[in-house]
């Protein structure tokens, strides 16, 4: 079984020191490890961003795309080879702004995948633009008057698209973002944890301190029920989707892989693509 | 006695036409016709006129005919839209419920059948359409058991009582056009065919079938006319040799969870027109980029933005060849008959693998939805070959990545897909070096640019060029693409009977242009026309840049909706010799 430090490859991140995507990083080669998986079972797809890069600071397979497009390529992983574990991931622009409609489909397509957005609500990347994840007056290089546009919420939005696994975590919380991580891979459909990971550089608003100050860990809940929808849905807008833990788990509905009909265990990739004479004459036979 | 017969159904989108043309069509060829059908419709479900049209024939044909024999029609508007389209001695049937006039200075005959109330007083006025291919049959004079046989299959699921009043509704069209023409009309009179049955699909279909065939397992598409044929027979398809077609939220997932899926190393394919591969442009790129295999099928229709969405047109082809930002090695193949749409998606398949780049298929409307004619197609005349794919590998050291994009002698890398031990390594649309890794280093730039620019170098696809060229130097050289082949051919019969020599070539591999094919024709040729359905002579241009010999070259151009017909073809070819 593989160690958290075989999934460290000798790549030295580009995000600026003490950028929060590196506990993601960590967290994510922790659970990879504490879940048994080897490098070559785990495919990291992301997308474009600071966070984008994080695909290539992983030792597993990985790809990083195109903006907004790290869900239907890691949904085409998944469904060209199931016994892979697909971990998607990507900032909040990439997820909640231009890659926005695949969130929405993905979550209720509910494929075994795990998506982790590294939410800064800013745009560090291309150095410091309003996000969907901006807080309304939040000044920035493309809002100097503050924006005016009302702030998304992703939790709200993927529990009203169905979705069956939704977590939220703060990066310096490397325990409790390892544990939800793991449990979104082990989770039998879409998972979505969003991870608070501050920009250092271009968010001076939404800071280490400020999220300390504003987050409520749902641990100070002991009857919260993470089964319950409308529960669930009332503690995200009570606490304006500050909350971090595992908020809602929907352990019964199937993964889409389950319901294709005609879809076996056995990936895709490693059957056989050869059509039998019989079977092509079947098909033939049809257009006389 | 004659050789081929043209047939025209109308009505209102929704009231039977479509399948009065398929059971008609079926039954047809069950005797061994050969048939080539077109479809005029509108971009809505129901209401509109709109009309199917079908040439019967003795011997191949791959176009519309300029005439028409038989029209039926199921309301006035029908008649009045197509009756100038009937050859003089035509004949027309129409629903006497509609009290139907044909147009002053048509020369036909009219045969007012009650269609709709035989059909009511079987039951039901969905039966018209039996009532109208009943009288269709019955005026050629063929044998009725064989249109009976095609009924009893089409309706057989639905038991023996559908069947018998089915059977009934074309007796009664077929005795009450008897009565009214005194028999079978003379002129009518189709030698008989050969008896083979023929296949019968549209290209569509060809393309679902020669994806199958060629071991894609997996689509990805969002539907859109006239490419969703595709998807709807794959999903029927793919589920019981284990794979699947996903409806995507946009062209945008549909493009990139193929790329996803190609990566992860099953042959998937999607499908669209115009607008959805403007949408797929940015992915298509990164295919290129990060030399995934991908097979992208372009139907082509009228556009631009909207356009005329159900209408033929060719007017893709610069954005198939030019699309994509920077520079990505691409293959463009254009199948020009329903046997390319099958042969050539198995190829597809295996130059996306062998060349690791995006390949797109370009067809029109008219190739993609005209129910034609196809001969016997043979699963094994093209292996799957996957190229450089490597499943065994030994394994890496600590960090130590697989050369995904090694730097080879013919530019092309061995792949590997995720999953398999050892052969960890990066994917990015960012450069890189040759595991993978983001690299901005200059050197590294400029080798990699050349190693994807030159993979193609050289590159046919089979039949790259199709010829028909009996002239060592003719008058003419026509050049065409996708479904103009048959038009194009009709068109030279006749310029030859006038004592023109006329070659034909097809360009089949529309990128990588296959200059020096194309170029060998046109020097023997002292004038050459390029027809094509476009407005700006997009193919002309692609000649141009790269043979030259722009003095000699004429292009005939259509572009409002409609295919060539050969008297289109014949006229302008007359009009510059």
């Amino acid at each position: 079984m593989a160690t958290f430090k075989e999934f460290r490859n000798n790549v030295k991140p580009n995000w600026c020191p003490g950028c929060g995507d590196f506990s993601v990083q960590a967290a994510i080669q922790r659970a990879a490890a504490n879940v048994g998986l080897e490098p070559e079972s785990l495919a990291v797809i992301s997308g474009i961003g600071c966070s984008g890069r994080i695909s290539g600071y992983i030792n597993a397979y990985g790809l990083h795309g195109i903006h907004g497009r790290a869900l239907p390529i890691a949904q085409g992983v998944k469904l060209a080879n199931r016994e892979l574990t697909v971990i998607a991931s990507g900032g909040d622009g990439d997820g909640f702004a231009i890659g926005m409609g695949h969130t929405v489909h993905a979550i209720r397509r509910n494929l075994d995948i795990t998506y982790i957005v590294m939410d800064n609500q800013i745009y560090g990347l291309t150095k410091g633009q309003t996000s969907p994840r901006s807080a309304e007056g939040f000044k920035t290089k493309s809002t100097p008057e503050g924006s005016i546009e009302s702030t998304l919420s992703p939790l709200e939005i993927a529990m009203s698209a169905g979705a069956t696994f939704v977590a939220q975590s703060f990066s310096t919380d490397l325990k409790q973002l390892t544990l939800l991580i793991e449990e979104g891979l082990k989770h039998k459909g879409f998972s979505l944890i969003n991870v608070f990971s501050p920009c250092v550089t271009f968010n001076k608003v939404n800071t280490y301190d400020w999220f300390k100050e504003n987050i409520v860990n749902l641990e100070q809940f002991p009857d919260y029920d993470p089964t319950n929808r409308i529960a669930a849905m009332n503690k995200i807008m009570e606490t304006n989707g500050m909350l971090t833990g595992l908020i809602y788990q929907n352990k019964e509905r199937k993964s889409y892989e389950d319901l294709v009909v005609g879809f076996q265990e056995k990936g895709l990739a490693n059957q056989d693509l050869t059509l039998s004479p019989e079977h092509f004459d079947k098909l033939v036979a049809e257009f006389k | 006695m004659i050789s081929q017969l043209s047939w025209k159904i109308g009505g209102q989108q929704g009231e039977g036409v479509e399948s009065t043309d398929r059971i008609f069509s079926t039954a047809l060829n069950r005797l061994g016709y050969y048939l080539y059908g077109y479809r005029h419709f509108s971009s809505r479900i129901k209401g509109g006129h709109t009309n199917n049209k079908i040439r019967i024939s003795t011997h191949p044909i791959r176009a519309i005919s300029d005439d028409l024999d038989i029209l039926v029609a199921f309301d006035q508007e029908s008649i009045d839209l197509n009756a100038h389209e009937l050859r003089a001695g035509g004949v027309v049937v129409a629903d006497a419920k509609f009290n139907p006039v044909l147009p002053e200075g048509i020369n036909a005959r009219l045969f007012p059948v009650p269609i709709t109330s035989i059909a009511e007083d079987l039951g039901t006025s969905l039966m018209k359409n039996m009532v109208a291919s009943g009288a269709s049959w019955a005026l050629l004079g063929l044998p009725l058991d064989v249109f009976n046989k095609a009924v009893e299959e089409e309706f057989g699921r639905k038991g023996a009582a559908i069947v018998e009043k089915n059977v009934e509704a074309v007796k009664r069209g077929a005795d009450f056009v008897l009565e009214l023409a005194g028999g079978p009309i003379e002129e009518f009179q189709l030698d008989p065919a050969d008896g083979k049955q023929k296949l019968f699909m549209i290209g569509n279909e060809g393309i679902g079938l020669g994806a199958v065939a060629g071991g894609c397992r997996l689509m990805s598409a969002y539907p859109i006319t006239p490419a969703s044929e595709i998807m709807e027979y794959l999903i029927k398809k793919l589920p019981p040799l284990g794979g699947t077609v996903v409806q995507t939220e946009d062209e945008i997932a549909a493009v990139t969870m193929a790329i996803g899926a190609n990566y992860a190393g099953v042959r998937t394919m999607t499908a669209s027109a115009g607008p959805g591969l403007a949408l797929m442009m940015e992915a298509i790129g990164l295919a290129g980029m990060t030399e995934t295999p991908l097979v992208i099928v372009n139907t082509q229709r009228g556009g631009p933005s909207t356009g005329l969405p159900t209408k033929q047109e060719q007017s893709d082809l610069n954005a198939m060849v030019y699309g994509t930002h920077g520079e990505i090695p691409k293959i463009v193949i254009a199948p020009a008959s329903i046997e390319d749409c099958f042969y050539d998606t198995i190829e597809a398949f295996n130059l996306a693998e062998q060349y690791q780049v995006p390949v797109i298929i370009m067809t029109d409307l008219q190739l993609s939805l005209g129910k034609q004619s196809c001969e016997a197609l043979v699963l094994d005349e093209i292996a799957i070959n996957r190229g450089k794919l490597v499943r065994e590998l030994p394994e890496l050291e600590t960090h130590q990545l697989f050369k995904r994009y090694e730097l080879t002698e013919d530019g092309v890398s061995p792949r590997v897909i995720p999953g398999d031990k050892g052969g960890l390594h990066h994917v990015t649309g960012v450069e890189h070096d040759e595991t993978g890794r983001p690299s901005e280093n200059s050197v590294n730039r400029q080798k990699m640019m050349d190693k994807r620019l030159t993979k193609l170098n050289g590159m046919y696809i089979r039949d790259a060029v199709r010829v028909d060229a009996p002239h060592e130097s003719a008058d003419i050289l026509v050049i065409g693409m996708g479904s103009t082949g048959g038009t194009i051919d009709e068109a030279r019969t006749r310029l030859e009977k006038d004592g023109l020599k006329t070659n034909h070539i097809t360009i089949r591999q529309i990128h990588p242009f296959p200059t020096d094919l194309v170029k060998s024709y046109m020097d023997n040729a002292k004038k050459v026309v390029i027809l094509e359905n476009n407005a700006t002579a997009q193919l002309a241009a692609q000649v141009k840049l790269h043979v030259g010999q722009a003095e000699k070259i004429s292009s005939v151009l259509k572009y409002d909706g409609n295919p060539f017909l050969p008297s289109d073809v014949y006229k302008a070819c007359k009009e510059l010799s």
